[in-house]
């Protein structure tokens, strides 16, 4: 008894939370016309792919998810590596400032980020990279949260395995390269995955810097396309079907790295 | 080991460090610099004309209606939705939890989805789902003879709107970290309270509630810190509108700043944000540190 009832709700939850994406594929695949019915239909009338195919012909999508994919990769490369090197040094050396520095960063956190977006675009402007990939970059650089992590994860790598580098001879950054890397991958697979969605997803930074067409990203293409087809509906799923499917692909692969990632950032203690 | 080998530390260092420095310190230095000046449009056409104003847009803000209405928007999303995801989350974590489920993992698949997906494009799914005629949600509520709501039309229903889809989207996320919270609580209570006959209530009450109190309070911050920051949602869903019902403050910072160029203005809106928020988060250390200890 208590059993069915726990398993109602489970249920009736799943479908709450599923039905808006089941609504979205089918809606992709219809006729124009054929999602504005009432009722709502949950599978296509008529299955076809008319509204992809306007998107990637008539429409600069492809571009758009380019841009996307580029920006998402090179962000979460580059600040895997800076990231990396800095949390390395403030688990494994000992230096001036250490301690304040790390509270500083840590305390700052609380910033919210569009305190900075004013200065930032002044600064990017003069710079000459407003509308190119450089402004959604270089704000991307490096992140606390990122450092942070990589920093509690080198904390539980042993030393004598660095001792016994250096005996041999190796120089720090050949210690950084052979041992920190290989041993902290499960901790960069989390931060990558996070990088990556957080670019991949991001709004408000790309619409204030990406003033091109052929520069959006996917969210700000997308945003841009529902301005003007408010009442198309079948394309607009299409379009949130190319931006949303990546993701879901990246998050089933790397899943497990993803949910350790939550609750690592959940006990900071 | 903490070899004392600094300059190679800050060789390490240096690249996030100096990124972290020059764009996001720099820039949050500059923003209150800026945000007690008048830069504007022709600022950025030429710079002389920038002129120290100290307080002014501060005070403007004050006399300002609809800065007051985006204030009162934006406290009104946070105030219902964050409790609402909180108890949602707190719910779907508690029936995950129980031993008598099998497939957890499905499930917890299906009510984490929303989460990782694009909230533009989620926001776009979810501006048909509440169509006054041809939506899910009116379809739906017609089931229990409910007239079809203009959710997205109607400057009362237009922020409920927004709420039920901002807890649909985020409920998982905070659901997974109670879950660990639940798994950390010593099995033993339970069975002790088992044999002093509490029932499921009481136990809930007296055990889960206090064992859970730090997570709560994790949670209870993160979700006001990104619940403050509300944007792309109304944004792409309702532009504000109807009648600024939704018009939050980072929109109105955005349109401030990057609509009209009044960058002086806008800064002090950010400011403004921040302060709000710093202010959240030790009331909350505050007022829930009394369930920690």
């Amino acid at each position: 008894m208590k059993k069915l009832f726990l398993y109602t709700f489970l249920i009736i939850t799943a479908i709450g939370a599923l039905i808006p994406f089941v609504w979205m594929i089918s809606a992709s695949f219809m006729l124009d016309g054929h999602a504005s019915v009432f009722p709502p239909r949950l599978f296509p009338d008529q299955f076809v792919f008319i509204q992809y195919e306007r998107l990637f012909s008539n429409l600069s999508v492809a571009r758009n998810f380019m841009n996307s994919f580029i920006l998402s990769v090179l962000v979460t490369f580059i600040s895997l590596f800076f990231n990396s090197m800095a949390g390395y040094a403030f688990a494994k050396y000992r230096f001036a400032g250490k301690n304040k520095l790390f509270n500083l960063l840590l305390s700052s956190m609380i910033i919210p980020s569009q305190v900075t977006m004013l200065p930032l675009f002044l600064m990017l402007k003069s710079m000459g990279f407003i509308n190119t990939y450089m402004a959604i970059i270089i704000p991307g650089l490096a992140n606390i949260f990122g450092i942070f992590l990589i920093r509690q994860y080198c904390l539980s790598i042993p030393d004598s395995l660095i001792e016994a580098a250096r005996i041999d001879g190796a120089s720090d950054f050949k210690i950084y390269r052979t041992i920190i890397i290989p041993l902290a991958t499960p901790i960069l697979a989390t931060l990558a995955i996070f990088t990556f969605l957080g670019t991949w997803n991001d709004f408000l930074w790309p619409l204030i810097v990406l003033t091109d067409d052929s520069m959006y990203t996917l969210p700000v293409a997308l945003a841009n396309l529902m301005l003007e087809h408010t009442k198309d509906p079948e394309l607009m799923m299409a379009g949130s079907v190319v931006t949303i499917l990546p993701v879901i692909i990246v998050f089933l692969a790397l899943q497990r790295y993803y949910i350790k990632g939550i609750m690592m950032g959940s006990v900071k203690e | 080991m903490n070899t004392d080998k600094s300059q190679i530390a800050y060789f390490f260092l240096a690249p996030a460090v100096s990124a972290i420095f020059v764009f996001f310190f720099l820039p949050v230095i500059a923003a209150f610099a800026i945000s007690f000046t008048d830069f504007d449009i022709y600022t950025l056409g030429d710079f002389s004309t920038l002129r120290f104003v100290g307080l002014e847009n501060y005070f403007k803000l004050f006399d300002d209606e609809l800065f007051w209405t985006a204030l009162r928007n934006t406290f009104y999303f946070v105030f219902a939705a964050g409790p609402l995801s909180i108890a949602v989350s707190l719910g779907a974590a508690l029936l995950l939890n129980s031993k008598l489920v099998k497939y957890k993992a499905i499930f917890r698949l299906s009510y984490f989805l929303p989460v990782v997906t694009t909230l533009v494009a989620v926001a776009i799914i979810w501006r048909f789902i509440y169509h006054k005629n041809f939506g899910l949600m009116n379809y739906f509520l017609g089931f229990f003879d409910i007239n079809p709501i203009d959710w997205l039309g109607d400057p009362v229903w237009a922020m409920p709107a927004i709420i039920i889809m901002a807890v649909w989207k985020n409920f998982g996320y905070n659901m997974i970290i109670f879950i660990a919270g639940l798994q950390n609580i010593p099995e033993e209570l339970y069975e002790a309270a088992d044999i002093e006959g509490a029932n499921a209530f009481q136990k809930f009450k007296s055990i889960t509630l206090p064992m859970l109190a730090p997570t709560t309070l994790f949670i209870t911050i993160i979700t006001m810190i990104g619940y403050f920051q509300l944007f792309a949602e109304p944004y792409v869903m309702t532009q504000g509108g109807p009648l600024n019902s939704t018009l939050s403050i980072v929109q109105y910072m955005y349109q401030e700043g990057f609509r009209w160029w009044n960058m002086g203005y806008s800064a002090s809106i950010a400011f403004v944000l921040f302060f709000i928020i710093f202010l959240g988060t030790l009331a909350q250390f505050k007022i829930q540190k009394p369930a920690i200890s």
